[in-house]
């Protein structure tokens, strides 16, 4: 009987390794397969004892091979690894790494999002001779081992609300969390809380969350990975990868192919390698902490020794990041060091994982400064020592100038002018009863009153009537290149409202690029705001010295990158410059699509970052206006990606210190930027005729098979869905910012 | 009255239809197809996303403007003679023959045999309890209708109106509209036909239903 269970054991890995060696290693797999025939049509004949000796050679073989072909691995049969129905799943997670659980708001395809899976599990620590039992939050994507609910761990945005919800719980029950990161991505529709403003959030949360966070990487595809993956320490699973974006959909890019197509193998082959996505890449560049050792070809749910060793890192984690903002710790970091590499009893340890207040807060800035640290290495910042020395010491010289100025100088003065003030209107009022009153009514009783002709004539008559009608509009500080056309345009709307052609002077040129008759808004280019939304003369770049690079040495992007340097004259797709509108100064951070479609990587990120900060220091409004990005640049593979949660911390950092974030979208703003540092804004708008979304429909139609219908990302839809809380037409744009600035946000804003 | 089996005849003799594209303005065309006998499709895609066949590009004002067939079918005739002149709006360019489906020839004779009662506003619509009970029991077909007759409530919103039957007297013959499913203002609910010709119209049905011979 046991035999045959274990032949039968053995015909599984068989089949398991062919699969993940796809075409790789033929001969040796001939071999073994060869083998296996040869013993099963043996097997019958065999005595007990003869059986037994023949299957245990055949096994060492199976060994061999195994241990073989691991090293042998390519990123991509990596990638089949973990897309394997056999491969570990967060469920045999809990089953073996924690002591008890119970799973929360599910039970296999009933659940608000089954790719979704919570649940609270303790781990039970000896202490003595007592038994702690230490609850934590256990968060994670669950592939289900190739269930077809669970949509191989695309998680819809309701899963994402979910984890969100029960991050939040964990913060107020004071427990850590741990995040297992098992999805190729996000589940890309835009029903509410739609696919890219819930990452978003979540990441908005996490930034800010007050319990320590731990997350293990063993599929970690973009977006989706991102939504629970901003932790105080990531740990990633030898076989596991971690990308901007799959192989797959990196090939079809690169090759340019249509929807429907497939891209060839070997290229995407020669996309997972270039992207730099194993988990020894990612410990390298510093995108993860640790990596945890699988055994040969990747853990399967058999592997008991496996699970020890992960229950111990996660246990070790998480001691780690809880010591880290202990005051008393020495003897017992000292431990946790020496036990490195050991699967040493963590158990034993007493680390108590509640935080006080000041810890939490000791713990958010650490989180901060790490993320803030990461794909450092890949930035290019031409700035001259001297420029660099002065744009540190300008910003510490702004921050202490602020803190006096608006923290310490204008409550004082403010109280002031306050206790000034009711005294004026105490008399204003004693001067109206007993003075000024009595003295009018009798001047209006002596004098009859006639009114100031030219008043008059104000009030009555048009201002200028010699002019005709005055027409205050249509002035434009800016002519676009595509009004100096001399040829008709058609609306995109002709057809359904009737829209006649138009002179594309005229469109581009008085009309601003908008249908005079639907009000469809045309593209324009991204200085026709520089030179209509701010002042005149009023924009200061700063941090123009910051370049794109290529920092995967991405094979052809060096190139690419020199064609938009030279066709925009500009260093990245991201432009920051401190502005004013109205005389009200602000920052912005400007994506511009001409440059490699607006993407952001990690000079768009640092320049993102310090824009925020920029505006921190100075106490001023912080603008995201987004002329168009088609999403994180795929090239730079996690360098890019891992903008998402720096910038979305630097966000959060300028809000939480009381300023106004503003996020304005323009033409096309999809994938990473939207799920992450944009969405996260309480106050997003967009220019009418926008498409703000996650994917676009070719990506939607490929993951999902839905044919999404046509306008599916435009903003009206983006404003129905609640994801943006205004649509305004590209004429007013500065009229209404101008009207968000007095309007919105926190009151430490200068102008305050 | 209508001659149901001369209709049917006459579709028979010209199972198709013909739609003229005409140019939208004035402009410069060059036909993308010049030759009668190719084939067209029309707008396809589930939300008919994607458009139809290039016939031909008209350019004004040097903007370049491309002419879609709206409908499947074969080229009958192109104005080939009109390629790279200036043409008038409404000048007709070419003209698609397309030829009518088995439920598509039904319609047709449908639509001018019965009389057909429309919604006059977007609402679920459901037949009165008398003739609820009827149609239930006998079947639509059972049912006979006269001008005035109360037919159907209308339901919209929580807020329930009687409608009564406008039109000649006679049996409904089809419904359109589900239970329980919202129409639109303007869509057909019942299809109505003088009792006498039910039996005709049933016949010919049929035998568009097994005659008729779909082409590609």
């Amino acid at each position: 009987m046991d035999i045959e269970k274990n032949i039968k054991e053995l015909s599984a890995r068989l089949s398991y390794i062919k699969d993940i060696v796809a075409g790789g290693d033929s001969d040796n797999l001939r071999i073994l397969e060869g083998k296996f025939r040869e013993f099963l049509d043996r097997e019958p004949g065999l005595s007990p004892p003869e059986r037994q000796r023949q299957f245990t050679q055949l096994e060492d073989m199976f060994i061999f091979l195994e241990k073989k072909l691991d090293a042998e691995l390519s990123p991509m049969d990596k990638v089949r690894i973990v897309r394997h129905p056999q491969r570990i799943t967060l469920k045999d997670i809990l089953e073996n790494v924690y002591d008890n659980y119970t799973e929360i708001g599910g039970q296999d395809e009933y659940s608000i999002d089954p790719a979704m899976l919570i649940a609270r599990a303790y781990i039970s620590r000896k202490r003595g001779d007592k038994v702690v039992n230490q609850p934590v939050m256990v968060i994670g994507q669950e592939k289900g081992h190739g269930e077809e609910f669970r949509n191989g761990g695309s998680v819809k945005p309701w899963g994402n609300a979910k984890a969100s919800q029960y991050m939040k719980v964990a913060e107020t029950e004071n427990i850590p969390i741990h995040a297992y990161v098992f999805t190729p991505g996000a589940y890309p529709i835009e029903d509410y809380p739609g696919a890219a403003q819930q990452i978003a959030r979540n990441l908005y949360e996490m930034s800010g969350l007050r319990v320590p966070i731990v997350a293990c990487f063993s599929e970690g595809g973009s977006g989706g990975a991102e939504a629970i993956g901003l932790a105080d320490t990531r740990l990633m699973l030898s076989h596991g990868y971690y990308s901007v974006i799959s192989p797959e959909g990196a090939a079809a890019i690169e090759s340019g192919i249509r929807q429907g197509q497939r891209a060839p193998a070997e290229l995407i082959e020669k996309c997972a390698s270039d992207l730099k996505i194993t988990a020894a890449d990612n410990l390298r560049m510093g995108f993860v902490d640790r990596v945890i050792q699988e055994p040969p070809l990747g853990a399967r749910p058999e592997h008991y020794e496996f699970f020890k060793t992960l229950r111990t890192e996660m246990i070790r984690a998480t001691d780690e990041i809880v010591l880290q903002v202990r005051g008393v710790k020495l003897l017992r970091a000292m431990a946790l060091r020496r036990r490195e590499g050991q699967a040493a009893d963590v158990d034993s340890l007493q680390v108590f994982w509640g935080l006080t207040p000041v810890q939490a807060e000791r713990l958010i800035w650490r989180r901060y400064r790490k993320f803030r640290d990461m794909s450092k290495k890949a930035l290019i910042d031409n700035s001259s020592v001297a420029g660099r020395f002065f744009s540190q010491a300008s910003g510490l010289g702004w921050s202490v100038f602020s803190y006096f100025r608006h923290d310490f100088l204008l409550p004082l003065r403010k109280s002031v002018w306050r206790a000034v003030e009711d005294a004026q209107a105490e008399l204003h009022l004693l001067k109206r009863k007993t003075i000024t009153e009595p003295l009018r009514r009798v001047r209006d009783k002596l004098i009859r009153r006639s009114i100031d002709p030219e008043k008059q004539q104000k009030l009555t008559e048009l201002s200028c009537p010699e002019e005709g009608v005055c027409l205050t509009d249509g002035g434009w500080n800016y002519l676009s290149p595509q009004a100096r056309e001399d040829r008709a345009v058609t609306c995109t709307n002709a057809a359904s409202h009737g829209c006649m052609d138009m002179w594309a002077p005229d469109l581009f040129g008085d009309f601003a690029g908008v249908c005079g008759h639907c009000g469809h808004h045309f593209s324009m280019e991204y200085q026709w705001y520089l030179y209509n939304v701010f002042d005149p003369d009023s924009i200061m770049e700063f941090n123009a010295k910051i370049e794109s690079g290529n920092p995967l040495a991405f094979p052809g992007f060096d190139e690419k990158l020199e064609q938009a340097k030279k066709k925009t004259g500009k260093k990245s797709a991201c432009m920051t410059f401190e502005a004013r509108i109205n005389g009200l100064k602000l920052v912005v951070a400007m994506l511009m699509a001409p440059f490699r479609g607006g993407t952001v990587g990690t000079a768009e990120g640092e320049k993102f970052i310090r824009a925020a900060a920029w505006a921190r220091r100075r106490r001023l409004p912080f603008l995201a206006y987004v002329h168009g990005t088609a999403g994180i640049r795929i090239q730079e593979g996690v360098n890019g990606v891992i903008q998402m949660p720096r910038c979305t911390m630097a966000v959060r950092r300028y809000i939480e210190a009381g300023g106004l974030y503003l996020v304005l979208y323009d033409t096309n703003s999809y994938a990473g930027p939207v799920a992450s540092f944009l969405g996260c804004s309480p106050y997003q708008f967009s220019v009418r005729s926008a498409n703000i979304g996650f994917a676009g429909p070719g990506v939607i139609k490929e993951t999902t098979g839905i044919d999404i219908p046509p306008f599916y990302h435009r903003s009206y839809y983006a404003l129905a869905r609640g994801h943006i809380q205004g649509i305004w037409d590209r004429r007013e744009v500065r009229k209404n910012l101008y009207q968000t600035l007095l309007t919105m946000g926190g009151g430490n804003l200068y102008y305050r | 009255m209508i001659d149901v089996k001369q209709l049917l005849e006459e579709i028979k003799a010209s199972p198709f239809e013909e739609i003229e594209v005409t140019a939208p303005h004035t402009g410069v065309v060059r036909f993308a197809v010049k030759e009668p006998g190719v084939k067209v499709v029309g707008p396809s895609g589930a939300h008919m996303e994607k458009p139809g066949t290039v016939v031909a590009t008209l350019e004004r004002e040097r903007n370049l403007k491309s002419v879609y067939a709206g409908i499947k079918g074969d080229l009958a005739r192109v104005h080939a003679d009109l390629d790279g002149s200036f043409v008038e709006a409404g000048t007709p360019l070419c003209l698609i023959r397309h030829f009518l489906t088995k439920s598509e020839a039904i319609d047709s004779i449908l639509k001018k045999v019965l009389h057909l009662f429309y919604a006059p506003e977007r609402a679920k619509y459901f037949f009165v309890p008398d003739v609820d009970k009827k149609i239930k029991a006998l079947g639509v077909r059972n049912v006979k209708v006269r001008d005035g007759m109360e037919l159907f409530i209308a339901s919209r919103m929580k807020r329930e109106r009687p409608l009564a039957y406008a039109g000649p007297e006679g049996q409904i013959y089809t419904v359109y509209f589900q239970y329980e499913q919202n129409v639109d203002a303007g869509q057909p609910l019942i299809g109505v036909c003088p009792e006498s010709q039910v039996g005709l119209i049933e016949d010919v049905v049929g035998k568009v239903q097994s005659e008729w011979e779909e082409r590609d």
